[in-house]
Formats: structure tokens, sequence, C-alpha cells
């Protein structure tokens, strides 16, 4: 029994290690990602996209592992909800991971090209998305449901900058056709971002479940559940 | 982390069968049972898991008086089925355990033919026609599953069963004098996996008609056959709560540690 224990204390261990390196190449992945296209570097744009067979390795092997633990060692409580929790939140970082690599694909596409303006909001978003990536991956680690939760308030200031991103570069379309495409491109990176944001407000909701066993998304959802409707 | 409270029981039980009242148990000097209240839901199945020795068989046998049977044993406190008190002086111990039949983990059928096995107990109790034994016989038999596998050989000796046919025997026997409560005490540990899920199964088709108690070491067939669970240790009730509660996400440090395996 103690053997047993042992080795699945050793195998939670390792799943702890592989989903962090996972989040670890997911935040190198968007930090590059923002260089390529802020530093005009297309080198760097193409290495985000041929590392990214990388992450999705790790993400086949988070999955195995979860696997194994799931069916070999029928885990209960706390150690059920970590397992479930990290094979949740290993969906998001590799769709992060996704997002990184299209900003780099829409940055090959615009370094083609004049810049359109200077850059200061889109850096700007590159940062507070890979802030929170970072900081909803430390209160996974730390089974920590305060951290996660204030991890979550910050995913309106990325909504609000993709707004006014938006507006800026439509006043760009308007007055000048020829910016069309460029605009547009600048508007999905924008965009890609805001979803790196919502990717992380989700693994922040799963930690808050796994540290507290309480469910905080969908509430209208739950309310239905709760008075037996049907969906 | 979870709060280092010392024990989590929920009160929120809309039909009680049971309810114990601040038992306590003494073998001699020693005791075995703390102060224990909690109250068990009609029809449902409730589950007692805990490490060897911390007192759930013992309490289980409280609830139809099984204690009484040996020397030098003290209970405080009281239990209570529906309103009455199964241990106030005029309850009648025999009729008791009419209400409350039990199910031992090794199975015990009498040296006798199949059919037997379930009459004896209505014999007792005052049913001699032997139309009306036929009826309860196969009525028993076909409650515990066993019907078509004996309907055969019911003159044949119960000891020629297999382990788990013999373990349902004991079921059909129990539910041969029409109980209303089923107490069962490790039912499924001398069993292979297919006999354990046929009993398992058995259970949960009783459960509509039969309050069940179940005391087992496997914390994962308590997970997929109760409704709620019991944790005790050292004698105490630590927590007590709706099973999926209990399993997913239990209040009590103890308990966590306990059905995550860090001890026990």
């Amino acid at each position: 029994m103690e053997r047993k224990q042992r080795h699945f204390e050793e195998l939670l261990d390792q799943l702890r290690e592989k989903v962090l390196r996972l989040g670890g190449l997911v935040e190198q992945a968007i930090s590059r990602s923002v260089r390529s296209l802020v530093d005009r570097d297309s080198e760097m744009a193409r290495r985000v996209i041929s590392d990214d067979h990388a992450i999705d390795r790790l993400e086949l092997e988070v999955d195995q592992l979860c696997m194994d633990l799931l069916g070999l060692h029928q885990p209960m409580a706390r150690d059920l909800r970590f397992i479930t929790t990290a094979m949740k939140i290993t969906t998001d970082l590799e769709r992060i991971g996704d997002h990184a690599v299209n900003i780099s694909e829409r940055a090959l596409e615009l370094n083609e090209e004049p810049q359109l303006k200077p850059f200061i909001d889109i850096p700007l978003m590159a940062n507070r998305a890979q802030e929170m990536v970072r900081s909803s991956l430390d209160a996974f680690v730390r089974r920590d449901a305060t951290a996660a939760r204030s991890t979550i308030s910050m995913d309106e200031e990325l909504n609000r900058r993709m707004e006014q991103i938006f507006r800026e570069l439509l006043s760009y379309m308007i007055e000048d056709p020829r910016t069309v495409t460029r605009a547009l491109r600048l508007t999905f990176v924008a965009k890609y971002f805001e979803r790196i944001g919502d990717q992380a407000k989700n693994i922040c909701e799963q930690v808050v479940f796994m540290a507290k066993g309480e469910v905080i998304k969908h509430p209208r959802a739950q309310t239905d559940m709760e008075g037996g409707s049907e969906p | 982390m979870k709060e280092e409270s010392e024990s989590a029981i929920t009160n929120a039980i809309e039909d009680p069968v049971l309810s114990v009242e601040n038992v306590s148990l003494f073998y001699g000097p020693t005791q075995a049972l703390h102060d224990i209240s909690f109250r068990i839901p009609r029809n449902r199945i409730t589950a007692f898991i805990g490490p060897s020795g911390c007192g759930k068989s013992t309490l289980l046998r409280c609830f139809n008086r099984l204690n009484d049977l040996l020397d030098e044993v003290t209970i405080r406190g009281d239990i209570r089925l529906d309103d009455g008190s199964i241990y106030a002086p005029r309850v009648d111990v025999n009729a008791l355990r009419k209400r409350i039949g039990m199910v031992f983990q090794k199975s015990n059928p009498f040296p006798k033919s199949i059919y037997e096995n379930i009459a004896y107990g209505c014999r007792i109790h005052g049913v001699k026609r032997k139309g009306r034994l036929d009826d309860i016989v196969e009525k028993s038999l076909r409650g515990a599953a066993l019907w078509d596998e004996v309907r055969d050989r019911l003159g044949e000796s119960a000891l020629g069963l297999s382990g788990g046919q013999q373990q349902r025997l004991c079921i059909a026997r129990a539910l041969a004098v029409d109980p209303e409560i089923i107490l069962l005490d490790e039912p499924c540990s001398a069993l292979d996996p297919i006999a354990t899920a046929r009993i398992e199964e058995l259970l949960q088709s009783l459960k509509h008609e039969y309050t069940m108690v179940i005391v087992t070491h496997n914390m994962q067939q308590a997970s997929r056959v109760s409704d709620y669970t019991a944790f005790m240790y050292l004698g105490r009730l630590i927590e007590y709560q709706e099973t999926e509660r209990l399993f997913l996400n239990p209040i009590v440090r103890q308990t966590e540690d306990y059905i995550t395996g860090r001890f026990g």
C-alpha cells in the first residue's frame, strides 16, 4: 500500500511538472510571437510556428499520464480534482499555443509590408495576456482560489483594449482603404490576445474548482441545473 | 487547504429511519465508540468506511442489538427506529431483528436445503402454511436475484452453492422476514469482482423497498453503491455526507487523507 502510494505521489509530481513545463513553453510562445510582430522579426515568427509541435507533444503526454492516473489508481477527492483540472487546463494551454502560432502567421504577413502604425496597445495586450497565463498557472500550483479569482478580473482590461484597438483600426480603414488588409490582420492579432485572456480565465475557473470544489463558470447554466429544468 | 475542523456531520437527512443519539460503547473499560450522533435516511444506502478497528462494524451491530450478546458491553446514548428507542426495556429483540436484518462478511447459510434456509426464519415468526412459505421462498429468491439459478434445485444443500450465490442466499434469507432495514457487514469481501458486481446491482434494486447500511473496506464500493457515507476513525464519526460530496470534496482533512490513501 505504502509503496503504491509513493509511486502515485511521484506520478502526481510528474503531472504537475509537465503542466508547468507546458505553461512555460506557452508563455515563451506568446512573448516570441509578439516580438516577431513588434521587432518585425520573421525568423522568430517561424520559430514559434515550428516549436508548436513541442507543445502539442507535451499535451499528449499530459493526457496519457492523466488517463493512467485515473484508470490505474482510482484517485479520490483532491487528487481527483487535481488530475481532472490538469486535463482540462492542458487543453486551454495548447489552444493558447495555437493562438501564438496564429499571431506569428499574421506577423509573417505584416512583416512583408510597411508598418501601418507604431505598436502601442498590442504589446500592452500581450503583456497582460502573458501575465494572466502566468498567474493562472501560479494559482494552479499553489491551489490558490483567491489568486485565481483575482486573475479572472484581469480579463476585463483585455476586452476593453481589444475594443479600443478595433475602433482605432476601423478609423484607419475608413480613411484609407489601402490599409484594410494590414488593419484587418492587426485586428486578428488583438482578437487572439483577447482569446488568450479568455483561456487563462478558463484555467482560473478550473483552479477554483480544484481548490474549493466550487464551480464558478456558466452561472446561468448552473441555476438551470439546480432548478432541474431541461437545457 | 482544508479547515482543521474535527468533524462534519450533515443534518440534512430528509426522511430519517434511524436516529443515532450520542452513542458511546465500551468493551469493559475500553471505549470503542465515542458519542456518535447522526441520522440514516429511509430507502437509501448508507456506507460506513474507515480503517480496521475504527468501530464501523461495532456501530452497525448496535442497530440490531447484536452487541447485547457480548459480555461486558456497555452502551450509552440511544438509537431510535422511527420514533421508538430500540434500547427501551419493553423492546422484543427478536421482533427488532425481524425489522432490522443482517448479512455478514462470511456467508453463513444453514447446513440445510436452499428452500429451508429461506423458510426457517418465517416458520419461527409463525408462518406455517406450505403454500405461503413457497410464495415467500420464491419472492425472496427473486428479490435476491437468485431464483433463476436455483429454482430447479431448491431441495439441494445450500452449501453446494458458490460463494457469491451463498451470499445472495443470505440476502434472500434476510428478505424473507420482510425487514425494513438490512445491515450488511463487508458482504463482498470474500467475493470475486463478478460476484461483487452482482451483489452491488442487487443492492441498487432493493433500495426502493429497503433501507440498507453497509460496512465496507472497499472505498470504490462505497462510492459506487451508497447515497450517504460515514467516515469513522478511532471510534469517532469524523464525517458524514452525501457520498458524492464526501468522495469528491470532503470537508475534514482526516477524511481527505484517508480516502486519498495518505493514511490508514
